[in-house]
């Protein structure tokens, strides 16, 4: 048998840098990343300003059953909104 | 040499910071930094934003608790059947601190309303010629069941349950009717 078909394979070398770094933006990616997060923020916002106004319309006019169902679609909105913030702050630590 | 992204003191046009006019070489400003600033402190305002939108909605929820925990009024008399004539109106507050409208369109007819326009809330007054109730401030009208009928206002006036015994007339508790 050939001495050379019986070597071991080299044993596996880990990646120079962890796989668990972040990649950093540049300032430019950072800034288009941010008009994104944005863009979503506001939309959610005008979206609970329809649930308020809505809400409030209905419950004037004796209907409540609808503040429930809209209460929790705009703590759903914050909770998006939270996270793109938290995304923000995350993607500006060094 | 080209510029790196992440320099300072960037010029909106791009060119050399010594072509740029005096003012910008002594204060520069990088301007693609402080609109990244700019608009990262816009979005933490709107997420505030949102979060003052949570507060209305949990504050709504609040007064509707508020509504159901208080319940009707106590049962008030406002006057004698025999006070109010066929085809005409009272005033009387209900409870005690709301304007409210006491009609009377025909002999066997008695209607109540709170006198606040669903609108903007300026007070109502009858037209029961016309059987109709007037918003003087926007033009608004509502029939004779509460119900808008011209105008900007879109919900109906309150009404007020009424009880007729011994020949006095009762109020007995408001009534938030449906749009």
């Amino acid at each position: 048998m050939n001495e050379r078909e019986t070597q071991h394979p080299p044993p596996h070398t880990p990646p120079r840098t962890p796989p668990h770094r972040k990649r950093a933006f540049s300032r430019e990616q950072r800034t288009t990343i941010m008009y994104g997060i944005l863009c979503f923020v506001l939309i959610l916002v005008v979206v609970q300003l329809w649930l308020l106004t809505a809400t409030m319309h209905a419950y004037l006019g004796g209907d409540a059953s609808l503040i429930i169902p809209a209460g929790l679609a705009s703590v759903v909105c914050l909770a998006l909104n939270l996270g793109l913030l938290r995304y923000l702050y995350a993607m500006e630590r060094p | 040499m080209p510029r790196k992204p992440d320099d300072l003191s960037l010029t909106p046009d791009g060119k050399p910071m010594d072509q740029q006019p005096k003012w910008r070489q002594d204060f520069p400003i990088d301007v693609p930094q402080d609109n990244y600033v700019a608009r990262r402190d816009f979005t933490k305002f709107m997420v505030l934003t949102s979060g003052a939108f949570v507060f209305g909605q949990a504050w709504i929820g609040f007064h509707n608790l508020m509504r159901r925990a208080r319940g009707q009024p106590a049962e008030q008399a406002i006057m004698a059947l025999d006070d109010i004539p066929v085809g005409g109106a009272m005033s009387f507050r209900y409870p005690s601190y709301e304007h409210c409208l006491l009609l009377r369109p025909d002999e066997d007819t008695l209607v109540a309303f709170n006198a606040k326009c669903t609108h903007l809330h300026c007070p109502v007054r009858p037209q029961l010629e016309d059987n109709t109730l007037q918003c003087p401030c926007h033009s608004g009208y509502f029939d004779l069941t509460g119900r808008p009928v011209a105008g900007p206002p879109r919900r109906p006036l309150h009404r007020i349950t009424l009880d007729v015994r011994d020949g006095v007339i009762y109020a007995t508790g408001v009534e938030v009717q449906p749009v």
